[in-house]
């Protein structure tokens, strides 16, 4: 069949029927980029900023577990050092693959206070016992009202405050070594810890 | 135990996979017997071996092994027996073996199936499905294991998604990945053509069916999911032109097409190197449609969580898969000679035409799509493109399309007039135009001639059927052994085109839909429609593991005081995942939907959703017609695998090959 086509015009036939060829490479360059820019954080499409970026902690007051200290909004607003405040609860399997990093960066002196969400205080002391204590205090969102002043949108989900009690960064999920790398421990460098 | 065997069933399936892809286009390329003659076995083991992991998986779920994560993540010991089982491909690493599971079993039925296929295009089709089997249960073994385990093992699983716990859509992803991953033999066909150098009629013969059983498949599995969305989001809506849906639309737009471009291969030797295109374009489309939306680019509701890690494996093996079929088409396409000629005004002009239409709403489509990703990256400007866009660009693009498919099926191969068509179609554009003008006197606007469209796609589908059989001309007799001797294509053909009329009715029926959102309390009326809605109470329920609140709504027609129907709108609150559904009521009576969604509860009183939906039904029966005429088609002594016809037919094309 070949023998038929003069070997010029195969040629100008090739370039035109490479054009779908083209276009793939056009979008795969883009969503590659995309990937890229992702995996570094520079991008997101899904992304629902958090409103309380730069601003102070809201006003809350909540009680601690079983009977602890109680916790209050206005502690949070001017800690004297950088901390993290982690949202998580003992029926959800991703603060289960929290659990680790969050014990390791406890370990390395950073404080943790966490607030539960929609738990059964027993089953928080299971998850506790079971999977390690990361927390210097701990408080009981029961209703999960704080939750919602906070722009949570489901557990895990962390935010870092600085001496100031200023939110500078939230995470939502499981903390991976990648993102403490990439995100977290670059930031605290930064705003002195 | 039973998971490790399946991750062991796993590996072994990506070995057999690569084995099959090099064994049998290696073996075809160099006209080794042996080797040709493996390909079928390979593929047959390879689908066990898939298929054995994906039983394991379901495995676990039935016995509630929470030491699996996906299990532990998506099922728990309460979840009822169904969804245990369902809750399998319910996740991100359980849907794409899922996927890879058909895959094997399109390889295992191209085997079985494919005995009448030359020897070594059936190598080379089985081979390609080899390859990309090979690199998706790579993506399976490595970053996306199904069956990893996680220690210790919860005590109680999460529980499946409760939107996901509806019998519609737990069928919903084994049907749609059937239609998507069917497409993929359509485009083992054209990579294996393109390596032979040669597509002639037999080729567009040998994929019509394939490409027809996928089409069928995605069709249900489309309608299924629009219809899911319809009854249990509680939007009021059946289509949201969310990325996911989208993504579902793009491949059955281009299948669509190449679905009609392989009757011109078939019949004419022409559009050759365009329907190889389209199959590429299809299974393309089909894989980035499954993989780019769960990667987490496409922002959606329906989207896992984003791991861009996994995302760039993905984007990595569909560059391999796609690109390299696209590399080989442009270096080995223009080798390709179109055979038959034809004038633009013919039956192939008429589908080139419908090629033209459909590809530009899958261009538009895909456009809005990925425009606000690609936005963001260049611009950095988060915008969201909207239904208005996708209804004014996909609208005018539909119309012509709607008119032209009336006339395609009477037009005459080679060059045909237009006259004559038309003449024969007189009756039927005369009641189109009538329904046309009626509905501008009763002001229903565009509906009207929506409408019309509507009815003038079934009737000109009936006035090919007449026109076959010349019914009304010849006596009555004649007539009907004409009829009966109509092949069962031509029957297909006419009842899907008529299908698409009766989703289009209903689709304009939506249209002029009546709905409104209002705070009710108990004993209030308030009018949506013609139909005064009373909420006579508000009651408290329980289910195996939700609670729910129950509204009972009584339906009376405004006018007459009649009473129409009573109806439970319900609200379903799951404590264990912490999420709340809708259980939308739903009244019809086949010509208009009658539906209420539950809200929120507010001061003593309830937010409900009320809408009157024209024609609703219409749109789901209307895509099932399609999926039936399709399948008809398929049903079709010519295409049937086997046939003495086609044997008789391929014995002389084999000669005619030998002769030249």
């Amino acid at each position: 069949m070949s023998a038929q086509v003069p070997q010029k015009s195969v040629l100008g036939r090739r370039l035109l029927l490479g054009a779908p060829l083209a276009v793939l490479a056009l979008v795969g360059g883009g969503w590659a980029l995309m990937l890229r820019r992702m995996a570094g954080g520079n991008f997101d499409p899904h992304s629902l900023p958090s409103q309380l970026i730069g601003k102070k902690v809201p006003d809350f007051s909540l009680p601690g577990l079983d009977g602890g200290v109680a916790m209050t909004g206005a502690e949070l607003q001017n800690p004297g050092r950088p901390m993290l405040v982690n949202f998580f609860a003992s029926w959800c399997v991703p603060c289960l693959e929290d659990a680790p990093m969050l014990n390791k960066l406890a370990k390395n002196g950073l404080p943790i206070w966490g607030i539960t969400y929609k738990d059964k205080q027993a089953d928080t002391q299971r998850f506790l016992s079971q999977n390690g204590n990361p927390y210097a205090r701990i408080a009981v969102d029961q209703p999960g009202r704080v939750a919602i002043d906070w722009g949570v949108y489901g557990v895990p989900e962390t935010y870092l405050i600085d001496a100031a009690g200023l939110v500078h960064w939230r995470f939502a999920g499981a903390l991976t070594q990648r993102v403490v790398d990439e995100d977290l421990t670059p930031l605290l460098r930064r705003i002195g810890a | 135990m039973i998971p490790e065997l399946g991750h062991f069933a796993i590996a072994l399936a990506v070995v057999i996979a690569l084995s099959q892809a090099i064994i049998s286009i290696w073996g075809a390329h160099r006209g080794d017997a042996r080797f040709i003659a493996a390909a079928p076995a390979l593929a047959l083991s390879q689908a066990m071996a898939v298929g054995f992991a994906f039983l394991a998986l379901v495995w676990s779920g039935i016995v509630s092994d929470f030491s699996v994560i996906n299990v532990a993540e998506y099922s728990s010991a309460r979840t009822p027996l169904l969804y245990k089982i369902t809750g399998a491909w319910g996740n991100h690493e359980g849907s794409i073996l899922l996927w890879c599971l058909i895959l094997s079993f399109c390889g295992a039925a191209v085997a079985v199936f494919g005995r009448n296929l030359p020897s070594a295009l059936r190598a080379r089709v089985i081979g390609v499905l080899g390859l990309v089997s090979c690199g998706f249960l790579l993506f399976t073994l490595t970053v996306s294991d199904p069956l990893g385990r996680i220690w210790p093992p919860p005590s109680e699983g999460q529980g499946v998604n409760p939107l996901l716990q509806d019998p519609g859509l737990a069928f919903h992803p084994p049907i749609l990945y059937s239609g998507y991953v069917g497409f993929a033999v359509a485009f083992a066909f054209a990579v294996a053509s393109l390596l032979e150098g040669r597509v002639d009629a037999a080729w567009g013969r040998w994929v019509r069916p394939w490409t027809l059983g996928a089409w069928c498949l995605l069709t249900s599995g489309i309608a299924l999911g629009s219809w899911w969305s319809y009854y249990e989001l509680g939007w009021g809506g059946y289509w949201f032109w969310d990325p996911v849906e989208n993504a579902s639309l793009l491949p059955w737009l281009t299948g669509t097409a190449l679905l009609h471009s392989a009757i011109v291969v078939e019949k004419r030797e022409a559009l050759k190197i365009w329907s190889v295109l389209l199959a590429i374009t299809t299974f393309s489309l089909s894989l980035a449609g499954t993989f780019m939306v769960r990667s987490g680019l496409l922002n959606s509701v329906h989207a896992f969580a984003n791991d861009p890690t996994r995302g760039v494996f993905i984007l990595a093996l569909l560059g391999l898969v796609i690109g390299g079929s696209l590399l080989l088409f442009a270096w080995r396409a223009p080798v390709l000679q179109p055979a038959g000629l034809f004038a633009p005004l013919s039956r192939e002009g008429a589908l080139v035409l419908n090629n033209i239409l459909l590809c530009s709403i899958m261009a538009v489509v895909l456009a809005g799509t990925m425009y606000p990703p690609f936005v963001q990256l260049i611009f950095d400007q988060q915008i969201s493109v909207g239904p208005p866009f996708f209804i004014s660009t996909v609208v005018p693009l539909a119309a012509p399309l709607m008119a032209a498919m009336g006339l395609g099926p009477v037009l005459s191969w080679k060059r045909a007039a237009v006259a004559p068509a038309l003449l024969r179609l007189w009756w039927a554009a005369l009641a189109s135009l009538i329904v046309v003008l009626v509905g501008f006197y009763g002001r229903l606007g565009w509906a009207a001639v929506g409408f019309g469209a509507a009815l003038w796609m079934v009737l000109s589908a009936l006035a090919e059927i007449v026109e076959r059989s010349q019914l009304f001309r010849q006596p009555i007799g004649t007539a009907w052994a004409r009829l009966r001797g109509l092949p069962r294509a031509s029957y297909g053909a006419a009842v899907a085109h008529a299908g698409l009329g009766v989703a289009v009715a209903g689709m304009v029926g939506m249209t002029l839909a009546s709905h409104s959102i209002v705070l009710l309390h108990p004993g209030d009326t308030t009018k949506v429609g013609n139909y005064d809605w009373r909420l006579v109470s508000l009651t408290s329920g329980a289910g195996s593991d939700f609670t729910a609140r129950i509204a009972t709504l009584a339906v009376t027609d405004a006018r007459t005081g009649q009473a129409i129907a009573t109806m439970y709108p319900a609200r379903r609150t799951f404590p264990l995942q912490q999420q709340t559904t809708t259980d939308v009521a739903i009244r019809t009576n086949g010509f208009r939907d009658l539906y209420a969604a539950l809200g929120d509860e507010r001061d003593g009183g309830i937010v409900l959703r009320i809408h009157v939906n024209p024609l609703a039904p219409w749109i789901w029966f209307g895509a099932l017609i399609m999926a039936f005429g399709g399948a008809l088609s398929l049903s079709d002594r010519r295409l049937r695998i086997g046939a003495p016809v086609r044997l008789a037919r391929r014995r002389a094309a084999d000669m005619k090959v030998a002769a030249e």
